[in-house]
């Protein structure tokens, strides 16, 4: 069975500054993803990103990919593509299956950086084609430049519904209006601005009822809901769309964390259950780290400083690193990290992630 | 309605903010007018002044600060914020007309010349202006910046085109 120090599963971007920081550090780094490209969630983001200068902010998603990318290869990281890690057995043993052989890999010390999977949501008729989460939409149109539909409807206010809906209008899809439960709009306004201007509507405290159909979407009923959230009869109404895009959430990806018999915490504004985890990003599993959405959603800035970190905890304890140079490098990642969860966006997840953290 | 529950800015929330100018330096010309009015981890617009006229400085969730005298309406900070919340207002482009800058990332571009419907922030269309100029240098990477002639009233009410 092949060894390696480290093995960093999942190549989006809390994976690629692991691994990246691993392999600064002198440790031999191999770097799992599923799919063809690595880049995990970036190469569908064809905006500018929002952040910090330190977090290349201001950049498209899929260039910043790009970017760290080309670093992991200078580091000298194996990066292993199309590889689904489907196990994870005692002693660190990683069962991976690439091209239909399945293979074992064992490692010193393991980082899970799956991500997150999309939420979705029932009502009648969701299961007609044309529903879609917003993650898929984004694949469809920014990675395979197949458009999903012709006229739609966003369900969800978070910077998600905000901005796969922009980018829906940037393919040439009519996106007729957007609809949130809440009385509020959940992301950002400067996203939700870019929709009102170009003639999206925006309807908080409102909530898809029903999508109608024969064979596919044919339009989609919306409803006002009080503050209870339940349905204002006489309220709904009906909308000619050909596409209902469901971006209500996303939940830590934690199969793998189950299986390694990590400790979990239920958070809701993490997502849903999420691994525990130090200020190492290490889990109750001696020598398993997690980074990135896995370890709670957030956005890509926070992913690559959590990579950071938990790269650093293990070089750390594998000796490639003195005590006190880590810890510096460790604090300044979170520092970075402190300051973005400043606002009044930040400090609720803030306040998630302080609750999870494993005493040492 | 309100911004948070319509996604549009109304003139008392605009005014309020520090990043937008006071009615004396607009009057003068060119002037930069950010629409960012809420605590958001984000501060690209920072380094893309070459005047030193936006501080966002730490924490980065801190609402950009305009100093409205180092300004001089040059536009090179609006295709770099990724909330495409910068605007550059030039009250004085001719006798009772007015020019918006604002960013654009739709396809097709207009041209030089070409008569296209002026959105506010509703995304109503209040009049046919002329777009006087279309800049897409590399630096803005992707983003052009349209500029677009409108009666000097509605300048502070045109926020998007559509052709
Ligand atoms: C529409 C949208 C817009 C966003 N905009 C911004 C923004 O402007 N600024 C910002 O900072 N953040 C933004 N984010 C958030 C950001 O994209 C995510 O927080 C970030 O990508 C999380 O990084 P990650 O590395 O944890 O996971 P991901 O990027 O999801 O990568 C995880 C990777 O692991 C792979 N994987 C999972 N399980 C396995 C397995 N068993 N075997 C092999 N591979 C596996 C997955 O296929 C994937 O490639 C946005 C997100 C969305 C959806
Ligand atoms: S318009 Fe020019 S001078 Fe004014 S803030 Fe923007 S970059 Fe600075
Ligand atoms: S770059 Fe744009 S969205 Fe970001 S802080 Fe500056 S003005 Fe706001």
């Amino acid at each position: 069975m092949k060894k390696v120090e480290l093995a960093v599963i999942g190549a989006g971007p809390a994976g690629l500054c692991a691994a990246i920081e691993g392999a600064k550090h002198g440790l031999q780094v191999t770097l799992i993803d599923e799919n063809i490209r690595a880049g995990g969630q970036l190469f569908k983001q064809i905006h500018k990103f929002f952040g910090s200068g330190v977090h290349r902010a201001g950049i498209r998603g899929v260039d910043i990919g790009s970017q760290l990318l080309d670093e992991t290869e200078k580091a000298g990281v194996e990066v292993m593509l199309d590889t689904v890690v489907w196990g994870l057995f005692e002693d660190k043993v990683l069962a991976l299956v690439h091209e239909g052989r399945s293979t074992q890999l064992s490692a010193e010390r393991i980082i899970l950086a799956a991500g997150a999977t999309e939420n979705a949501l029932a009502f009648p008729g969701w299961t007609l084609p044309g529903v879609m989460g917003a993650g898929a939409a984004q694949t469809m149109m920014n990675m395979h430049r197949v458009m999903p539909g012709k006229k739609a409807i966003m369900v969800g206010s978070g910077n998600v519904g905000l901005i796969v809906g922009y980018q829906l209008i940037q393919a040439g899809i009519k996106l007729e209006l957007l609809v949130e439960a809440a009385p509020e709009i959940g992301g950002y306004s400067v996203h939700a601005s870019k929709l009102a201007r170009n003639g999206v509507k925006i309807f908080t405290s409102t909530t898809i009822k029903e999508a109608r159909g024969d064979e596919r979407v044919e339009s989609a009923v919306t409803v006002s809901v009080d503050e209870n959230w339940n349905p204002v009869p006489g309220t709904e109404r009906e909308h000619e769309v050909d596409m209902v895009c469901l971006a209500v959430g996303l939940s830590p990806l934690i199969e793998l964390a189950r299986l390694a018999g990590c400790g979990f915490k239920y958070l809701s504004e993490l997502g849903g259950h999420v691994p525990l985890h130090d200020e190492k990003m290490e889990t109750t599993q001696p020598g398993i780290y997690v980074a990135g959405d896995i370890a709670g959603i957030d956005e890509a800035s926070t992913a690559m400083e959590e990579g950071r970190i938990a790269a650093l905890a293990a070089a750390e304890s594998l000796g490639r690193l003195g005590g006190e140079e880590a810890d510096a490098l460790k604090k300044s990642a979170r520092k970075r990290m402190e300051e973005f969860w400043d606002g009044s966006f930040g400090r609720r997840v803030k306040a998630s992630k302080e609750s999870l953290s494993v005493k040492e | 309605m309100t911004l948070l529950k319509d996604g549009v800015l109304t003139n008392e929330e605009l005014e309020a903010l520090p990043c937008v100018p006071g009615r004396e330096r607009m009057e003068k010309g060119a002037v930069v007018v950010i629409e960012c009015p809420q605590d958001i981890p984000c501060n690209p617009c920072e380094p893309a002044c070459p005047k030193g006229a936006i501080v966002v400085g730490g924490p980065i969730t801190n609402i950009p600060v305009l100093k409205e005298d180092l300004c001089d309406g040059c536009g090179l900070c609006v295709a770099p914020c990724p909330g495409q919340a910068i605007f550059v207002v030039d009250l004085n482009h001719g006798n009772d007309e007015a020019a918006v800058s604002l960013p654009y990332e739709f396809q097709p571009l207009p041209d030089k010349g070409q008569k296209v419907k002026a959105l506010n922030r509703r995304g109503e269309a209040v009049h046919e202006g002329t777009v006087v100029k279309v800049l897409t240098p590399s630096s803005f990477d992707r983003t052009a910046v349209i500029t677009v002639t409108v009666p000097k009233e509605l300048a502070m009410e045109v926020r998007s085109i559509r052709l």
